[in-house]
């Protein structure tokens, strides 16, 4: 996935580190910290005075919005802007001390849907800041088809969904110089914006602009944003990085990190390792456990096949019987497929069918371009060779469906292994259509 | 245009991928093309000058570039990019082609180019009319015309799947893997395709869905189209506009895979980096439901397809749209090929008579066929027919070399060989062993250091400082007794020759302007032979029309010492035959010519 969520926390740091490049006219305190723990908020007063010095506010900053109607915004004790850090400190052990439950979205203030539960593990706490409605301003940017589009509004703090008439959108085709888009957003700042402010609003505006693109930032968003002369606060932050640009952007952002979301299984260590793998290869493996206990397994070749392999499972046999969701391609090596084969292996042959049938592991794959099969083959037969005695002990039976080239070998050598080991296994070719092993072994 | 690819298409490979490139070369012979389909490759790293490729059961040579700049240059017809640079480097590789100009297809296989990148490269192709394939995509195949790098995958699998000649769909994927899954299922439902293209899994690729449906709505070849679509982006609905404004008028069969995305809200990556829909009209529901609704034949799943294709198909045959195809001929790759260990591409023995860069030895032996050694050398040196000034040039250098007298540390060295009793041919390697820097070698050096200067619009003085600064005597300035009043008549004969037979003769006007500086510092710092041979050399070969670079190649490779070799070769056998004749005995320096100091070595 190129886009990737980072924490409000991550976002603030990063555009920290570049404001006086992209915002010479304005300061910023960068006054924020994260922590996981009350204790750990304390231990750091020692170095970041301002949290004992001044009231705080502290909130979860896990990826989700709409904290404020969740009730996980901490602003007041008694009356607003009066928290303490110990206050804080005890806040954030109460919230993580249990699961929470989250609603992603609202009618107003009543939510809406299912809510997810967790725990909350991050928290953001920074200073309260004193100021009035009409110094917050919004500001957001991201890709929309094929151009960049700019969000501004006069309204700082609202729900955007809702308020839609009052942000004015501005789009910039990708060949737009500089000065055009300069020239573009001082032509388009909000109307309601306050007349001292206009100046400075475009001037920011312009500097966050171009931070967004420079730093190859996917979405960027401040709600609100507050501006006191030059002196601008970031109250909330939603930032996506576009990850395929971190090769070029190891300085600029500094050590990232990409959280799962809120409610959202923790990566397994097994995904990871994955990830791992594929990070270091030139081959493409990717893994997504969806229900381990669940009695279909594929290890499917190719990015498109996989979709299609997935869309006929949940077809023929349902959603609740796919374990996981994956691929592996681009010419993997032996050792890659058997490192991908036996993780597969290895999750799915840690628990029987609760009701007692067979698992099934599919390994499938359209008619490769420039995979040798038999290779990417004799990988798998070394992944059996090591979980031939605990797939038996499930019950599983193997459906093989490949083509490309040396798919004769590869398909005859994993038949041989199979039947070497004990185990139950049908092979075809690129005579059979690319899914049909999915109808034969649901509807064996 | 409307057809992406001809049987005449050639492409520049960037990057020397040498599977890629043969699955390419052996699909050219099978389908029988005339011209390879890569016509050079630029591997900025490697430091070969071409890369051998089978064509068939034989071999043929591709040759190799540092940049694309230089590829283009040596193949402007080549208006196929196929760039196989990594994500780091393809987006570069990319910039630098559309600057270049000249390309109209730039294909690209690296997943993962930074977003931004790829929008401006791919906005920039677009305002400059190339169409560009990718990113992420294992690229596209004109069948029986071109073919790029493995799409098709192998040459049985083509064969299979009817990917050798056109048939009459035009099919366009994301995925690669489906695009030979879906050849597959065409050649076995239908007759196969006239033109397909994977569009690459990228978020942003460059030419989509619609660019390559409304090129295949003007190819007379394509009379029906497949597309496959995902989960995510709005692209099918360009589509559906088109079909809509009548922009679109052959019928299309397709596809969006992804159903299953719907099951799971957020967090599950299905597929590619552009599959993710962020709205209901991006799901694979609503783009298949739309499609069916503007007319588009939609089954009613991935495993419905071939049963829609062969329907469609039915349906073009009975009204006579498609029509039966008359399978051609195939030209089979054999089963065990070997790779020649040896090149050679100056002459050929295998015929009735041999040759000398095709020319029967006959041809240009005899005295009646006009030919000389200078044309054989011509042939065999430089694989090409020079000119009559230029060869009769070449035997003017070749005799003014041949011999100066025993005295010279070659021709000593023959004949005190010849002496000891040794062989016309020990004795004779001797003498040439010798030549080198210090003895022949200011032909080399006078060619190198001259040509640099005038390269480099150095005035006689600055290229003095020059040679100065490089602590170097100048090659080919100075004689022992000769001076300006009393010339070299040899340097006198070639340059008079020159100035009557030579187009022009620039290096060696710039080195007479040289000569008026050093001879007013010294009488005898005159152009000499060795410097007159090198600098004529140079303005033969740029008379000739041979680029800087060539000209630098050959100097570097030694080629000028090489016309020392052969003429002073004939020079040193006539000392060893001389002693032979003589049967003089072996030689002992005498020992009142050598200075003896010799110390006793000390203990370390």
């Amino acid at each position: 996935m190129a886009q990737k969520a980072i924490r409000e926390y991550d976002a603030k740091t990063i555009l920290a580190k570049h404001w006086d490049k992209y915002f010479p006219d304005f300061t910023y305190a960068y006054e924020t910290i994260m922590v996981q723990n009350g204790a750990e908020l304390k231990s750091a007063a020692s170095h970041k005075t301002w949290l004992a010095n001044k009231p705080l506010v502290a909130k979860p900053d896990m990826l989700f919005g709409k904290r404020g109607k969740n009730g996980l915004v901490l602003f007041r004790d008694n009356k607003p802007g009066d928290v303490s850090l110990d206050k804080a400190a005890s806040w954030i052990d109460e919230k993580s001390s249990s699961k929470q439950n989250v609603y992603f979205s609202f009618h107003g203030d009543t939510p809406e849907g299912e809510p997810k539960t967790d725990y909350l593990t991050h928290f953001i706490v920074e200073p309260f800041t004193p100021h009035e409605q009409a110094e917050e301003y919004y500001i957001s940017a991201t890709c929309v088809g094929d151009d960049d589009v700019l969000y501004m509004s006069a309204e700082g703090g609202m729900e955007v969904e809702e308020n839609w008439d009052k942000v004015t959108e501005v789009k910039f085709a990708i060949t737009e110089t500089e000065e055009e888009i300069e020239a573009k957003i001082r032509a388009n700042i909000p109307k309601d914006v306050a007349d001292k402010d206009k100046e400075g609003f475009a001037k920011f505006a312009i500097g966050f602009f171009k931070a967004y693109r420079e730093l190859n930032f996917a979405y960027l968003e401040i709600n609100p944003f507050v501006m006191q002369g030059n002196k601008i606060e970031l109250l909330d932050m939603v930032a996506k990085l576009d990850d395929t640009a971190g090769f070029m952007m190891t300085e600029q952002w500094g050590d990232i990190e990409y959280p799962t979301s809120f409610g959202m299984e923790e990566k397994s260590p097994e995904v990871m390792a994955i990830e791992e793998a594929d990070s270091k290869s030139g081959a493409s493996l990717k893994l997504t456990v969806l229900k381990p206990d669940a009695r279909i397994w594929t290890m499917v070749a190719g990015g498109g096949a996989s979709v299609v392999y997935a869309d006929t499972i949940a077809d023929l046999a349902g959603i609740e019987d796919l374990a996981n969701y994956g691929e592996y391609s681009g010419g993997p090596t032996t050792g890659e497929t058997q490192f991908y084969a036996e993780t597969l292996l290895d999750l799915m042959t840690r628990s029987k069918d609760p009701q007692g049938r067979n698992k099934v592991l599919i390994i499938g794959g359209a008619i490769a371009n420039f995979t040798d099969v038999a290779k990417t083959f004799t990988g798998i037969i070394l992944a059996f060779e090591k979980y031939a005695d605990k797939m038996k002990d499930v019950g599983v039976k193997i459906y093989v469906r490949r083509g490309g080239p040396n798919y004769e070998k590869g398909l005859k050598d994993i038949k041989e292994a199979a039947d070497r080991l004990g185990l139950w296994i049908d092979v075809y070719g690129p005579e059979t259509h690319v899914t049909d092993i999915v109808r034969m072994a649901v509807e064996a | 245009m409307a057809q992406l690819f001809t049987k005449d298409t050639q492409a520049i490979f960037w990057n020397n991928n040498t599977s890629a490139i043969q699955r390419m070369l052996d699909y050219d012979f099978v389908i029988g093309r005339k011209t390879p389909s890569v016509a050079a490759i630029v591997a900025p790293t490697g430091d070969s000058k071409f890369q051998k490729f089978f064509w068939g059961g034989d071999e043929i040579m591709v040759p190799l570039y540092k940049s694309t700049p230089e590829a283009k240059k040596a193949f402007p017809n080549a208006d196929v990019l196929l760039n196989f640079g990594s994500f780091r480097t393809a987006y570069d590789v990319t910039m630098e082609a559309l600057d270049l100009g000249g390309f109209k297809t730039i294909m690209i296989t690296a997943e993962g180019i930074p977003e931004r990148l790829a929008r401006g490269m791919n906005a920039k192709a677009r305002n400059l009319g190339v169409t560009v394939i990718g990113p992420a995509t294992v690229g596209a195949i004109a069948p029986g015309a071109f073919k790029i790098a493995n799409i098709g995958g192998t040459i049985d699998n083509i064969i299979n799947s009817k990917l050798h000649r056109a048939g009459s769909c035009g099919l366009v994927t994301r995925s690669g893997g489906l695009f030979n899954e879906l050849s597959n299922i065409i050649a076995i439902n239908a007759d196969g395709i006239a033109e397909g293209v994977a569009i690459g899994g990228d978020r942003f690729v460059g030419s989509v869905f619609i660019d390559n449906l409304l090129r295949m709505q003007d190819n007379p070849e394509v009379k029906y189209m497949l597309l496959l679509g995902e989960v995510g982006g709005t692209e099918e609905y360009k589509v559906i506009d088109a079909i809509k404004e009548g922009k679109i008028t052959k019928p299309i069969i397709a596809w969006c895979i992804g159903t299953i995305a719907k099951y799971y809200s957020s967090g599950v990556q299905f597929g590619h980096a552009g599959a993710s829909a962020n709205a209901e009209r991006e799901t694979a529901e609503a783009k298949n439901k739309a499609m069916a609704e503007a007319g588009i034949y939609v089954p009613s799943s991935f495993n419905d397809l071939p049963n829609k294709i062969a329907e469609v198909y039915g349906k073009l045959k009975a009204e006579g749209v498609i029509t039966e195809i008359s399978e051609p001929v195939i030209n089979a790759i054999p089963s065990v090929r070997k790779s020649k260990n040896f090149i050679c591409t100056i002459s050929d023995d295998r015929g009735d008579e041999a040759t000398y860069a095709g020319f029967p030895i006959s041809s240009v032996a005899t005295p009646d066929t006009g030919k000389g050694i200078g044309d054989v050398i011509s042939l065999l040196w430089f694989k090409k027919q020079y000119p009559k000034w230029a060869t009769q040039f070449i035997e003017t250098v070749i005799k003014t070399v041949a011999d100066h007298g025993p005295a010279v540390s070659g021709a000593h060295n023959a004949k005190v060989t010849a002496r000891a009793g040794k062989s016309v041919v020990e004795s004779l390697v001797t003498g040439l062993l010798t030549i080198g820097p210090r003895f022949g070698g200011a032909i080399d050096g006078a060619a190198e250091h001259f040509k640099y200067a005038d390269d480099n619009n150095l005035s006689p003085a600055e290229f003095l400082n020059h040679m100065k600064k490089l602590g170097i005597p100048i090659p080919g300035i100075g004689h022992r007794i000769k001076s300006l009043r009393n010339p070299d008549l040899r340097v006198v004969g070639l340059k008079k020759y020159a100035a009557e037979h030579f187009p022009s003769t620039p290096l060696l006007d710039y080195a007479l302007t040289v000569e008026q500086l050093t001879t007013s510092k010294k009488d005898n710092l005159i152009l000499n032979v060795d410097g007159t041979i090198g600098i004529l050399m140079v303005d033969m070969w740029r008379a000739l029309g041979y680029s800087e670079e060539e000209i630098n190649e050959f100097i570097s490779s030694g080629t000028l010492n090489a016309f020392f070799i052969a003429g002073r070769t004939i020079g040193f056998i006539g000392h060893v035959l001389d002693e032979k004749r003589l049967a003089m005995p072996m030689y002992r320096h005498p020992m009142d010519d050598i200075l003896y100091q010799v110390d006793m070595a000390e203990e370390i």
